[in-house]
């Protein structure tokens, strides 16, 4: 293989785009690694270690909205034909997700979205994904002529280490950049009490079994007592019981916390593919065969109704 | 106004994972026992559809799209019952070996074939291959914008807004007539329908297109994705349960435990 390419989301972390690093040194041991940047902000393109960095800056590739990513899937499709490049990597973030497959149309090429794993051989390259909610995993190949746009969850590989010195090439989007069809008129911040749920420590979670939105305060208040923050499966969202921001799973928010604490959630595929990376589940619901079982290292088969003020003031006796 | 909404056919979602199983080719999962719906995603777009209707002084048209085969007509149909006026299906068998992009060029093709549309809606994902890219490349087939992940959509005559979903709040966002917008279960759970739209809807009947009627041929549509396999993760693990006399008991036995363990 000649090229590999990485595309890096400008307001992603780093870490992300040395994910992808490793993804292509996986890919390749003796391939050229290059990597694309439309737009400046966040990404220290400098400590990349690939051998060159091309660089599109313009004002129409700066807050991350709908019309920057217009511009952006022009510009990154003009640098992916400069660059010639033999696969396409990128990580699944906002910016991603909307211009990495209008790229693969535009190119032609095969697309796979949030692979958790890239394999090449002699036919071509290979890539696993979740697939339904989570429920299995797929395989697949991708084929054609056009360099096929790869999509990597995030925390699929170790980061790489960013001690490159990769040289820095300056591209000019002006030429490529069509009128956008779409103006942003305003951006609204959720106001939030207490810890980010993304960053949380705990996840005190409840679901569809707590049968209404009053528990979620007593859910609130155990969050309080050990430092955390509320979160909710879809159904509970959906029912009107708490907002939306609390959503956790596939669709929702993805939470990796210290202790994730779950009240009436069954345990459905997509609601565990938010926060199967915690480090220790606890399941409290009424029903033994509930799949969450499987995935918690601590179980209660109980009522969180009588489960949940004997914990809270065993908890808070002490603390 | 008209507005196509592309909705899917899929294993209903919220069964037991213990009920998931592999059929014989190893390949796709084993429908027989799983009641099919449509895409949960779909009825959000399909609500969103029928809210524009309701709100919009002129004639709005709702047009529900799909592509596939082996459809359950009864639970497409039933789709209709909320305020939509017309199903579109491209019934075909050779749909099975589309990939993300031949669906997207199928959708693209039927909805030229009954367009206009003012605005297309789609859900944001499918719940059984969660791919959430074919409305996007849909949108650059159409040559249309595209804006993702709304959860509230207002159009009026040649444009319209829509509140885009981000980790922390929304964007705002002003989209020109045509567009393409995807829907996420934030825009609120899709209405029931009543006994009478149940009934409007099943007497009424499909268009049905072939791929072949569509003008479609099999080099257009050859997929550059090819499923090799799928397989089922084993979740072997077995919880620690903790016991007690009562669920009361049990709740301070897990403090102790979670205590013991430095989770808290």
């Amino acid at each position: 293989m000649g090229k590999l390419l990485i595309v890096a989301d400008p307001a992603s972390e780093l870490p992300a785009t040395l994910e992808l690093v490793a993804a292509a040194h996986s890919l390749s041991n003796d391939s050229d690694i290059v990597a694309a940047i439309a737009g400046t902000t966040g990404v220290a393109a400098g400590d990349l270690p690939v051998s060159a960095v091309y660089v599109a800056e313009d004002e129409r590739l700066g807050e991350p909205d709908s019309a920057s990513f217009d511009a952006a899937t022009d510009v990154l499709t003009a640098m992916v034909r400069e660059i010639a490049p033999d696969v396409i990597l990128c990580s699944r973030s906002d910016y991603t997700t909307v211009t990495a497959p209008r790229i693969a149309a535009r190119l032609g090429s095969a697309f796979a979205r949030d692979c958790t794993a890239v394999a090449h051989s002699d036919d071509g390259f290979m890539v696993t994904r979740p697939v339904y909610g989570g429920n299995a995993d797929a395989t697949y190949s991708l084929h054609g002529s056009a360099p096929p746009v790869i999509m990597i969850r995030p925390g699929s590989y170790d980061p790489a280490a960013a001690d490159g010195t990769p040289e820095l090439k300056s591209f000019d989007p002006a030429p490529h950049i069509r009128d956008t069809r779409s103006t942003l008129l305003r951006t609204v911040q959720e106001a939030r009490e207490g810890v980010r749920l993304e960053d949380a420590e705990v996840v005190v979670s409840g679901g569809r079994g707590l049968g209404g939105p009053e528990p979620f305060a007593q859910l609130a208040e155990l969050a309080d007592l050990l430092g955390g923050a509320v979160g909710a499966s879809r159904a509970a969202c959906d029912a009107g019981w708490i907002d939306y921001s609390h959503q956790v799973g596939l669709t929702g928010k993805t939470v990796s916390p210290k202790l994730y604490l779950s009240f009436g959630i069954s345990g459905a595929s997509q609601h565990m593919a938010g926060c199967s990376s915690s480090r220790a589940i606890v399941a409290v619901n009424t029903d033994p065969d509930a799949s969450i079982f499987k995935d918690a290292r601590f179980g209660v088969v109980g009522d969180w109704s009588k489960v949940l003020p004997a914990l809270v003031s065993a908890l808070r006796d002490v603390s | 106004m008209r507005i196509a909404v592309c909705a899917k056919q899929v294993p209903d979602p919220d069964i037991p994972p213990s009920r998931f199983k592999l059929d014989s080719s190893g390949k796709s999962i084993d429908a027989s026992a799983i009641t099919p719906v449509v895409n949960g995603f779909d009825l959000n777009a399909i609500e969103a559809a029928v809210r524009i209707k309701e709100s919009e002084s002129g004639d709005t048209e709702i047009t529900i799209i799909s592509a596939g085969t082996d459809f359950a007509l009864d639970v497409m149909k039933k789709a209709l019952a909320t305020g939509s006026d017309e199903l579109v299906l491209v019934d075909d068998p050779d749909t099975n070996a589309l990939d993300a992009a031949g669906t997207a060029k199928t959708l693209a093709a039927a909805i030229e074939k009954s367009g206009p549309f003012d605005l297309i809606l789609c859900g944001r994902q499918a719940s059984d291959w969660d791919q959430a890219h074919v409305p996007l490349m849909l949108a650059e087939h159409l040559d249309l914008p595209c804006i993702t992940v709304a959860q509230r959509v207002e159009a009026s005559d040649n444009t319209a807004r829509i509140e885009r979903v981000l980790a922390d709040g929304f964007q705002e966002v002003e989209v020109s007539l045509p567009a393409v917008v995807t829907v996420s279960n934030e825009l609120g759970e899709p209405r029931y329908p009543a006994l009478r739209g149940i009934m409007m809807a099943t007497r009424k009947q499909p268009t049905t297109y072939s791929l072949g009627d569509l003008g479609l041929d099999s080099d257009q549509l050859t997929p550059l994705v090819h499923l090799e396999g799928l397989e089922i993760p084993v979740s072997e693990g077995q919880a620690e349960l903790i016991e007690g006399d009562d669920d009361s008991e049990k709740g301070r036995n897990l403090a102790i435990r979670l205590r013991e363990e430095g989770l808290v």
